[in-house]
C-alpha cells in the first residue's frame, strides 16, 4: 500500500478509451462497477466534446460479484453493436474486472458471433502499466489486429503512395495540445511537400489501417504513444520511423532534416534547408524574439522543468540551449521509459529527477526557489503557494489547457507560443518583484474602501460568523443589503437571524 | 411514529431499468465530508482508478492540503503477499504522526470487497493500537451510487454516537481530551442558546451533512416553533457527535439516507420522523409541520411564511411555469427537485433515480402525488436504477424544456438544442430550507436564463444532423 494524495498519470483503462475514443466509429464497453465512467465526464468537459463519448460500461454489481458476469458482457458488446453499429468495440478491464479474473476474451469470441462489427479485448493489465502505456499498447493492438485482418481478407495495400507520404501517429483525444499540434503537423508536412497518408488515432476510421504502409515513412510527435506501432510497422513493413519531436526551433529543424534523409533514402532528392533557414530566421519569431535585447534579461535565470517525457525533455532543450536559461532541474513522472529522458536531458540540466511523486517536486522546487517553473497543473498549484510563476507544458491539465484559439506546442507556430509561455511566466515574476519592493499598487486604498464601514449598526457574535461563512466576493454585498434591511426596520442588532431574513427578503 | 409504513398510493408508477447510468462514484462523499467533519482524515482504501476519480472530481480542492488520501493498493496487495493490518497499520501511524486527526474514516471501495479484505475486522484491533477511533465505511461502487457514500459513513457513525443515558458521555480517550483542550475557545459557533421559549419536548436530533449556514437556518427555524435540537449528525467535529439514547427522535434532511436512518431505529432505538424533505419553501413547510406534528406542537405561521417566500421569487418562477423537466438521475434528489419544481408550475414527465427506498421517502412521495394533485398535472415516471441510453431516446421523443442530468451528457445535449443543468451542483449547493429557495431556483432556470438570452442568434443546434446517436 502507498500512501498517496495525487498522480500524475491515469490508471491503465483511460489510456484505452482515450485510444478507443479518439477513432471514427469505435466504441469502448468497459468492464467495470458504476461510477468508473468519469472519463465521459473528463472528456465531455475538457475537450468541450459535442457528440456523446463512445465509452459504456457493463456494469458490475453484487450479482456478477457472486455469479460472474455470465451473459451480461455478451450481451451487451451485442446490444451496442446494434444500437450503434460501430466498426470496432473494444471491451476494457478495469482495476476491478482484472481482479476477478474473468475470461474477458472468452466473452469476445463469443460477442464476435453475434456482432456485425469487429470486437477487441483490450490487453492491458491495470496493476503493471499506466496510462500512457496502456494507450501506447492499445493504438500497437487495433492497428495490428487491422494489419493482420486486411492480410487475411486479401486487401492490405503495401504498394507506396506516388509521391511522398507520411503516417502521423500518436494524435490523440485528452492529449495536450494534440489537436493543435496535428494542424501543425500538417501545416508543416504540407510545407515540406509531404502528402499526410493518415492521421491515427485521432478522428481516424479502422478502415483506414489497411492503408497504412502506403505511406513512405512514420512520424511520431510524442515519445509516450505511437512508438509500439511504429516499430510494429518498421518490422512488419520496413517502415522508416521518425521520432524527434519537432518542439522548438533546433529540434523541428532536427526532425525535418530527419525526414529529408528518410526520404532521400527512398530515392526524392529533396533539399529542406532552405526551408529550414527561412522559417527559422525569418518566417518564425521565436528565434529572433530570443534573440532581441528584451530577451537578455532571461540569461541565466534558473527553471525547473517537470512534466511527461515529450514535453519535459522539449522544454529543457528550449530554456538551456535556445533561450540560455538556466534549468536547474529537469524531471519526469514517466518513470517506465526513465533512461530516454536522462539521455536526452542530462547535457541541458543540473539535475535530472524521476518521480511520479508530486511532494517530491515541489520539495525540489521549494529548495531550489526559481524564477519560474514548467510544469504540470501540479506545479503550477505548488507556483502559487510559493510565490513563484509556471507555465504549464504537459499533462495533467484542467479545463484550461483545452484552449479554443490555436496553440501548438510542435512546429514553427508552436515555437512562437512557446517563448510567449517563457516570457510571460518571467515577466510575471519580475513585476511581481518590482509590486514587493516598492510595497504594492498605491491605489489599493481607494479601490477596497468599504461603503459601509461606517454604521452604527451593531453585529452580534453569531451575526458576524455568519456573515463570515459568506464567500468573501459576495460578503460586502450581503453586509450592505442586510445593514440596509436592519435599518429599514429600525433595527440595532444584527444577528444570524436578521442576516438571513434579510437573505429572504432581498434575495442576496 | 415511524416511517409511513402504508403502500404507497398506487398512483405514482414505478419502473426499473438496466442500471446502465451515469453517476459519481460514492467515494466522492470524502470530498465534502472532510470539509463539514473538521478533525477527520479519510482514507479511501482503492486503486489508482479510485484516486483519479477524486483528484478529477474534486478539482481544485485537491490542491488545499486535503485531509484525505488513497491508501494505493498494490500488486503484493491484491495477491495477498502483504499483510492488510500492517499495511494500514503504517499508513495510519502515518497520519496520525502528520495529521493527528481525531478519527479516521476507512473508505472501504470495490476492490477491497472483491479480495474480501476485512476492513470492520481490522479496525477496531488498530483502533485500540493506535488510539485513534477508526471508522469503517464501504462506499462502493459495487453497492451504491454517489450520495449514499454519505449515507454509509453516517450509517457507520450512528454507532459511534455517545450513550445519553451515561454521564459524562462515554470515556474518552487522553488523546481526546487533548484535542478537546486544543480545540477550547476555537471557534465555538453554536447559537446562543437561552431555555427559554423553549417547548418541553422529546429530544430531536436531525442527520445529514449540509453546510453549517444550512445548520444555524434550520436550527433557527425550529426555534421559531420552539423546538431544541438535541444534536445533529455529523456535526462540525467528530468529538461533538450528538448524544443518543432510546426514544429519541430522529429525522433526515436528505432523501439519500436511508441506511443512516435505519442505523437510528434498529442500532439506537431512536423513532424517525418521515417527512418530506426541507428542499423548497413547500418542502421545508411540510417537513417542519410533521416535526411539530409528531412532538405535539401547533405550527406558528408556516403559511404566511411560505407564501412570503414564494412571493419573493415569482420571477424566477415564472420563467419555471409550464416549462417540462426531465430528470436523467443521478444523486437521490430527484424526487424532492421534482415535487418542488412541480409546485412551481412546472411538469415532469420522468424522475430517474438511482435507488428507491420507498420506506424513508414515504412522506416524500406522498407529497409529491399531493403536489401533482393540487397542481393539475400528471404524476410523473419513476424509473430506478434507469438505462441512460434509453433516456436519451425518451428525451427526444419528449423534447422536454430542461434536462437535469451528469455532467457525461451535458455538453452533447445542448450541443442537440436541449437545455440541461448539471445536476451536481445540487448536490454541493445549499439548497435546504426557505432562505436557499432563490439560491435553488438560480441553478436551476440558469440554463433557460442564458439559452433565452442567446435564442435570437439561431444557434440552437450545433451538430451535423449526420451525427445521430
Amino acid at each position: 500500500m502507498k500512501l498517496a494524495y495525487w498522480m500524475y498519470a491515469g490508471p491503465a483503462h483511460i489510456g484505452t478509451l482515450r485510444i478507443a475514443s479518439s477513432f471514427n466509429k469505435v466504441h469502448a464497453i468497459m468492464h467495470a462497477p458504476l461510477g468508473d465512467d468519469y472519463f465521459n465526464v473528463m472528456r465531455s468537459m475538457l475537450e468541450r466534446e459535442r457528440d456523446y463519448t463512445p465509452v459504456t460500461t457493463s456494469v458490475v454489481d453484487r450479482n456478477v460479484l457472486a455469479q460472474g458476469s455470465q451473459e451480461k458482457v455478451v450481451d451487451n458488446i451485442v446490444r451496442k453493436d446494434r444500437e450503434e453499429a460501430p466498426d470496432l468495440i473494444v471491451l476494457t478491464p478495469t482495476c476491478t474486472s482484472s481482479i476477478l479474473q474473468e475470461d474477458l476474451q472468452n466473452f469476445v469470441a463469443r460477442a464476435q458471433l453475434d456482432a456485425k462489427g469487429d470486437v477487441l479485448f483490450a490487453d492491458v493489465n491495470h496493476y503493471r502499466v499506466n496510462e500512457l502505456q496502456a494507450a501506447d499498447q492499445t493504438l500497437q493492438q487495433i492497428v495490428k489486429f487491422y494489419i493482420e485482418k486486411a492480410r487475411k481478407v486479401g486487401d492490405l495495400q503495401t504498394q507506396k503512395t506516388d509521391r511522398p507520404s507520411v503516417n502521423i501517429l500518436g494524435v490523440t483525444t485528452l492529449g495536450f495540445h494534440n489537436r493543435h499540434d496535428c494542424t501543425e503537423l500538417k501545416r508543416l508536412m504540407a510545407d515540406l511537400g509531404i502528402t499526410v497518408n493518415a492521421v491515427i488515432p485521432d478522428g481516424a476510421s479502422v478502415e483506414e489501417l489497411k492503408q497504412l504502409p502506403r505511406a513512405w515513412f512514420n512520424l511520431v510527435p510524442y515519445r509516450e504513444i505511437g512508438g509500439l506501432t511504429a516499430q510494429y510497422l518498421q518490422t512488419e513493413f520496413q517502415m522508416p520511423l521518425v521520432d524527434i519531436t519537432p518542439m522548438g526551433i533546433v529540434e523541428t529543424a532536427r526532425c525535418i532534416r530527419s525526414i529529408q534523409s528518410v526520404l532521400n533514402s527512398q530515392g526524392e532528392p529533396v533539399d529542406y534547408e532552405g526551408f529550414i533557414d527561412e522559417q527559422t530566421r525569418f518566417a518564425s519569431q521565436a528565434a529572433w524574439f530570443t534573440r532581441s535585447i528584451d530577451c537578455q534579461n532571461l540569461t541565466g535565470k534558473k527553471a525547473v522543468v517537470f512534466g511527461d517525457n515529450t514535453h519535459a525533455a522539449a522544454m529543457t532543450k528550449i530554456l538551456a540551449r535556445e533561450m540560455g536559461i538556466q534549468v536547474v532541474l529537469a524531471g519526469t513522472y514517466c518513470q517506465y521509459d526513465a533512461d530516454w529522458f536522462r539521455d536526452q536531458v542530462s547535457e541541458y540540466c543540473d539535475r535530472v529527477l524521476m518521480t511520479d511523486d508530486h511532494t517530491q517536486v515541489a520539495n525540489a522546487i521549494a529548495e531550489i526557489e526559481p524564477a519560474a517553473i514548467f510544469g504540470t497543473q501540479m506545479e503550477r498549484h505548488v507556483g502559487k503557494r510559493l510565490d513563484i510563476p509556471c507555465g504549464v507544458i504537459a499533462a495533467p491539465v484542467h479545463i484550461q489547457n483545452f484552449p479554443v484559439g490555436y496553440r501548438p506546442y510542435l512546429g514553427y507556430e508552436g515555437a512562437n507560443q512557446v517563448v510567449d509561455l517563457v516570457y510571460n511566466s518571467f515577466t510575471l515574476g519580475m513585476e511581481d518583484h518590482l509590486l514587493e519592493i516598492f510595497g504594492g499598487h498605491d491605489t489599493k486604498e481607494v479601490i477596497t474602501k468599504s461603503v459601509s464601514t461606517d454604521s452604527e449598526l451593531n453585529w452580534s457574535r453569531d451575526g458576524l460568523t455568519e456573515l463570515n461563512r459568506v464567500p468573501g466576493f459576495v460578503r460586502g454585498k450581503v453586509k450592505r443589503n442586510t445593514e440596509k434591511f436592519a435599518r429599514d426596520r429600525g433595527l440595532t442588532q444584527i444577528t444570524a437571524e436578521v442576516l438571513y431574513a434579510a437573505k429572504e427578503a432581498v434575495g442576496a | 411514529m415511524t416511517a409511513t409504513i402504508e403502500p404507497n398510493t398506487p398512483a405514482l408508477q414505478f419502473d426499473c431499468e438496466t442500471g446502465n447510468y451515469h453517476t459519481f462514484c460514492p467515494i466522492s462523499c470524502v470530498a465534502w465530508l472532510y470539509q463539514k467533519i473538521e478533525d477527520s482524515f479519510f482514507l479511501v482504501i482503492g486503486t489508482k482508478t479510485c484516486g483519479y476519480f477524486l483528484q478529477n472530481a474534486m478539482g481544485v480542492m485537491i490542491f488545499a492540503e486535503p485531509r484525505y488520501a488513497m491508501a494505493e493498493l498494490e500488486e503484493g496487495d491484491i495477491s495477498a503477499q502483504l499483510n492488510d493490518y500492517a499495511e494500514l497499520k503504517r499508513l495510519c501511524e502515518d497520519i496520525k504522526r502528520d495529521r493527528n486527526p481525531s478519527v479516521i474514516v476507512w473508505i472501504g471501495t470495490c476492490t477491497t470487497e472483491i479480495i474480501k479484505m476485512d476492513l470492520e475486522g481490522i479496525a477496531p484491533k488498530l483502533e485500540a493500537e493506535i488510539g485513534i477511533p477508526i471508522v469503517v465505511a464501504r462506499a462502493n461502487g459495487l453497492d451504491y451510487a454517489f450520495t449514499q457514500g454519505e449515507d454509509t459513513v453516517l450509517a457507520a457513525m450512528v454507532q459511534r454516537c455517545p450513550d445519553a443515558t451515561q454521564q459524562p458521555p462515554a470515556a474518552v480517550d487522553d488523546r481526546n481530551a487533548i484535542q478537546k483542550l486544543l480545540n477550547f475557545g476555537k471557534k465555538k459557533e453554536e447559537i446562543q442558546e437561552d431555555e427559554a421559549g423553549y417547548v418541553n419536548h422529546q429530544p430531536l436530533v436531525l442527520f445529514g451533512s449540509v453546510p453549517d449556514p444550512i445548520v444555524t437556518q434550520l436550527t433557527l427555524e425550529l426555534k421559531r416553533q420552539g423546538i431544541k435540537l438535541a444534536g445533529w449528525l455529523p456535526a462540525k467535529r467528530y468529538t461533538e457527535l450528538p448524544a443518543l439514547a432510546e426514544g429519541y427522535y430522529a429525522s433526515g434532511v436528505n432523501p439519500f439516507l436511508s441506511r443512516t436512518a435505519t442505523a437510528f431505529m434498529r442500532r439506537r432505538k431512536c423513532k424517525l420522523i418521515g417527512a418530506p424533505f426541507p428542499i423548497g419553501p413547500d418542502g421545508t413547510r411540510a417537513w417542519i409541520e410533521k416535526i411539530c406534528a409528531v412532538l405535539g406542537i401547533e405550527p406558528q405561521g408556516l403559511a404566511e411564511r411560505e407564501a412570503q417566500i414564494w412571493q419573493s421569487v415569482e420571477d424566477y418562477v415564472q420563467l419555471i411555469r409550464g416549462k417540462s423537466i426531465f430528470f436523467m438521475g443521478d444523486n437521490l434528489l430527484e424526487v424532492s427537485m421534482a415535487r418542488f419544481l412541480i409546485r412551481c408550475g412546472a411538469t415532469v414527465p420522468e424522475i430517474g433515480i438511482p435507488y428507491m427506498d420507498k420506506r424513508y421517502q414515504g412522506a416524500e412521495l406522498d407529497l409529491l402525488t399531493k403536489t401533482c394533485q393540487e397542481m393539475g398535472v400528471e404524476l410523473p415516471r419513476i424509473v430506478e436504477k434507469p438505462d441512460n441510453y434509453n433516456q436519451i431516446q425518451r428525451i427526444y421523443n419528449l423534447q422536454p424544456d430542461l434536462v437535469i442530468t451528469g455532467m457525461a451528457h451535458a455538453n452533447p445535449l445542448e450541443a442537440r438544442g436541449i437545455n440541461t443543468k448539471w445536476s451536481v451542483e445540487f448536490t454541493f449547493a445549499q439548497i435546504h430550507g426557505f432562505g436557499s429557495t432563490r439560491d435553488i431556483l438560480e441553478l436551476v432556470t440558469r440554463p433557460l436564463r442564458r439559452n433565452g438570452a442567446l435564442k435570437e442568434l439561431g444557434w440552437d443546434k450545433l451538430v451535423r444532423e449526420t451525427t445521430s446517436v
